[in-house]
């Protein structure tokens, strides 16, 4: 089909019935998900073998290979879905593309050994649908990944794409918009949850021309990828919602700060643009309704401090991303001092849904104060990790422990961080009750968060903050000080150093930090670290400076055991920091001999088939015999125990084989 | 310092052409930069201050924006770029181990490069495939679940520079 320029919304609706008519036409197709976390494990010679197969066996059939954006279930990668069936095999490898289309393809039969199995029941799932990681989760921003090739602007508008987009240019007034967008309850997904509306609301009465319409795709925090993967999997939906908010705010410019990191992002945003261009969606006289509005992509430099709006607005300009005290809010001077509207991918997205389905259907889901769905990316020691798209409200163990499949290999589920360097980390486990606020004595407030449901406002009450959506689980080899410590490195690299609190106070903690974690330190560092914190919350300029203790605030709040461990003890419980473990094999040894080759300063002895045992005097504590185990057989204990546990072992060791492992993973 | 990559176009008409891509808007100085950058592979001073003729720019606003942004190297990377993911999730994987046992095989601190120029080694903040972690990425190509022994295998296959018996570790993984 050739590109036409769209003059009318009636031009739109013609095109769609023909696009539905021809898909409805359509035989099989054989979806590949081409996310990062797809490519990463190499989805795209799947596609190739796919292709090959295809052409030696059923050349000519009507059988389609669409690639698209992200799943979410990146765990179970290289995904493919049959669809119209919605076959959903999983972990496909190249080899395996002839096998599909011989059986499944040809003769409707299933390839059993790359269906889904549910580790908890031993179940055999054949639809995407029906596997617990998808069935709990409410699909909507995310609901057209899996069906459409994002780099196709037919498939978008087959699936009723830009049809909000019509409504809102030809049946609703500027004003009618954003009142719309008001009593969705829509609130801001990129961290800070202010409600869109009023935002809108602000730009379009503030004074000056010309105005800009800005997305914030510089999503910086480590271990949140919900944004780089709607922008690569369906860009057509952020473009639309800026168009819509444009036309709101009375905006002729739009940009979008993207990291330079995302390059498939970028690629998908361009081409989306250009599609968008040549049908008249985007430049002048939009659909014919006189709107003119164009897009423009900026790259950012790898800043995370640009996240933060004046921040990235300076980015914008081509300056060094400092951001600006806000007495001044950037609706009515931010970008070259214009009104500029700020919001994020996950936030615009969200805004043809609600113009679509109405604010009344968007305001059905979620809490009181929290509307809609929110996508989080589900990482860390989960045996389920991807992105998952829940209703706001949603209790952390329907996310962790349903969706998420809970914790690898057995162990205790000890906490979930979430808000990225920003946030905080919360103790959960997976047993007991302990409703939010459920305390009992002791010097921690020993509460267990796991029925804790999720929205804006909850988690800042138990201290953490919902920030972008990254969902960060620990477990029993996670310590909580050296994560809060990974956090401060983390800002203290990114700290703009513009304001002395956040520059010195971040740097300042992270000693503190450091000294604990080697053992050395004082009794008033806790008192010290919150007296540090209160002053960052205080005096900072900017957002990642006032943040920038919750790290450190919620692991007191919650884990203040393990502090007082690491500072009277001298021990690490998790046997995470280096300066206060030493590591010891155990009698589960089978003497497999794969520690002893992975030692960098040999320092296991033994032979093959025997004990093996580890120097005390050699061992640098790198941890690597611990990675490579199989057989839980090195522990990790105070320092100085090692050989205890050693002498222990010889005493009770059998020889043993591979056939009868002890804990093999 | 010798900017000359190919012999056939000079470094003036490379970073003239590239800033010309972009109309000389100095809000576009970042994406300039990023493109000086993927030419040469890093930001060599004597590109940025043709840059800064070409732009009408002070060449104290291009070095301040070049060393404000984390992407930006004012120093030549190796052949190989191995690069760690630190983010939270391969964090909470152990990617540490991954880091020191590069750090000792390649006897080179993150940020550096060997002094053949045969690796650089960085991490990063996140690569967003957390499923994969610890990941690592070696000259774009991504190897997932990393362990102290495929380290080497990693290694082995870039050229041949891992430590321990490679064979040993080819038969194991």
């Amino acid at each position: 089909m050739k590109p036409q320029r769209l003059t009318s919304s009636q031009m739109l609706r013609d095109l769609k019935e023909d696009l539905v008519r021809r898909r409805s036409e359509s035989g099989t197709i054989i979806t590949v998900c081409a996310g990062t976390g797809c490519l990463a494990c190499g989805c795209e010679s799947v596609t190739a073998a796919f292709r090959a197969a295809l052409q030696q066996d059923l050349s000519g059939a009507d059988v389609e290979i669409r690639t698209t954006g992200c799943h979410g279930f990146c765990e179970r990668g290289p995904l493919v879905v049959i669809q119209p069936e919605g076959i959903f095999y999983q972990r496909v490898k190249p080899s395996d593309a002839k096998l599909i289309v011989e059986r499944t393809i040809k003769h409707g039969d299933l390839v059993r050994k790359l269906l889904y199995r549910d580790p908890l029941t031993g179940e055999t799932i054949i639809h995407e649908r029906d596997i617990p990681f998808y069935s709990k989760q409410m699909r909507l921003v995310f609901g057209k990944n899996g069906f459409m090739d994002p780099t196709s602007i037919h498939d978008y508008i087959a699936l009723g794409g830009y049809e909000a987009l019509a409504k809102a240019l030809f049946t609703m007034q500027p004003e009618q918009i954003i009142d719309e967008v008001k009593k969705s309850g829509l609130r801001g997904r990129g961290g800070g949850g202010f409600p869109t509306g009023r935002k809108w609301q602000s730009c379009r009465k503030a004074k000056g021309h010309p105005r800009y319409v800005i997305c914030n795709a510089d999503e910086g925090d480590p271990g949140a990828f919900m944004d780089r993967s709607l922008l690569e999997g369906n860009p057509h939906a952020v473009i639309e919602g800026m168009i819509i908010g444009a036309f709101a705010i009375g905006s002729n410019d739009g940009l979008v700060y993207v990291r330079n990191e995302y390059p498939l992002a970028v690629k998908n945003l361009r081409l989306a643009i250009a599609a968008a261009r040549e049908y008249g969606l985007l430049g002048k006289n939009i659909l014919g309704s006189g709107l003119d509005f164009n897009i423009e992509i900026s790259r950012g430099g790898g800043a995370f401090v640009c996240g933060e709006s004046t921040a990235l607005m300076a980015s914008l300009e081509g300056k060094c991303g400092e951001p600006r005290a806000k007495y001044i809010h950037t609706v009515e001077a931010g970008l070259w001092n214009k009104p500029s509207n700020l919001n994020n991918v996950e936030t615009w997205a969200n805004v043809p849904l609600i113009i679509d389905k109405g604010a009344e259907w968007f305001a059905s889901i979620g809490t009181a104060g929290s509307k809609g769905t929110k996508v989080f990316a589900l990482t860390g020691r989960v045996n389920n990790t991807g992105l998952v798209e829940v209703p706001m409200g949603i209790s952390l163990r329907e996310i962790i422990c349903d969706i998420g499949g809970g914790v690898p290999r057995n162990k205790r589920l000890k906490g979930v961080q979430t808000g990225g360097p920003s946030g905080g980390i919360l103790r959960i486990s997976e047993n007991g009750s302990g409703a939010p606020g459920d305390k009992t004595t002791g010097e921690t407030e020993a509460v267990n968060l796991i029925d804790l449901p999720v929205d804006f406002d909850e988690l800042s009450k138990v201290g953490s903050m919902m920030g972008s959506g990254g969902m960060i689980v620990l477990d029993e080899d996670s310590c909580v000080v050296d994560v809060a410590k990974y956090f401060l490195t983390f800002l203290q690299e990114e700290s703009c150093g513009k304001c002395l609190p956040c520059r010195e106070g971040i740097r300042l903690m992270r000693n503190i930090l450091i000294r604990i974690s080697e053992g050395q330190g004082r009794s008033d560092d806790i008192d010290v670290l919150e007296d540090i914190s209160q002053c960052l919350a205080d005096t900072s300029l900017c957002d990642l400076g006032r943040s920038a203790p919750n790290p450190i605030l919620s692991t007191i709040r919650y884990f203040r055991e393990e502090y007082v461990a690491h500072i009277e003890h001298h021990t690490c419980p998790a046997g995470v920091c280096k300066a206060l473990v030493s590591h010891a094999i155990n009698e589960k040894c089978i003497g497999c001999h794969a520690c002893f080759k992975v030692c960098p300063s040999d320092a296991i002895v033994g032979k093959p088939k025997e004990l093996y045992t580890i120097d005390q005097e050699k061992c640098i504590q790198c941890g690597a015999c611990y990675q490579i185990c199989n057989y839980d057989a090195i522990d990790r204990v105070k320092r100085g125990q090692g050989e205890r546990v050693q002498r222990r072992a010889r005493e009770l060791w059998k020889p043993r084989t591979k056939a009868e492992p002890v804990a093999a993973a | 310092m010798n900017l000359k990559v190919d012999t056939v176009t000079e470094p003036e008409e490379i970073i003239s052409d590239i800033v010309k891509g972009y109309q000389r808007r100095p809000n576009a100085l970042i994406m300039i930069l990023q493109d000086v950058q993927a030419h040469y592979r890093y930001l060599p001073v004597a590109a940025l201050d043709l840059v800064a003729a070409e732009m009408g720019l002070p060449r104290a606003q291009i070095y301040g924006v070049a060393t404000f942004y984390r992407s930006f190297s004012l120093k030549p990377k190796g052949r190989n770029h191995i690069c760690v993911c630190t983010g939270t999730a391969c964090h909470v994987r152990q990617a540490d181990v991954i880091v020191d046992k590069l750090q000792r095989d390649l006897a080179i601190n993150p940020g550096e490069t060997t002094p053949d120029m045969e690796y650089s080694l960085e991490t990063v903040n996140c690569l967003g495939a957390c499923a994969l972690g610890p990941l690592v990425t070696a000259n774009g190509v991504y190897y997932g679940n990393m362990t102290v022994a495929k380290v080497d295998k990693m290694l082995s296959q870039l050229g041949g520079k891992g430590t321990s018996d490679d064979s040993a570790t080819e038969q194991a993984a």
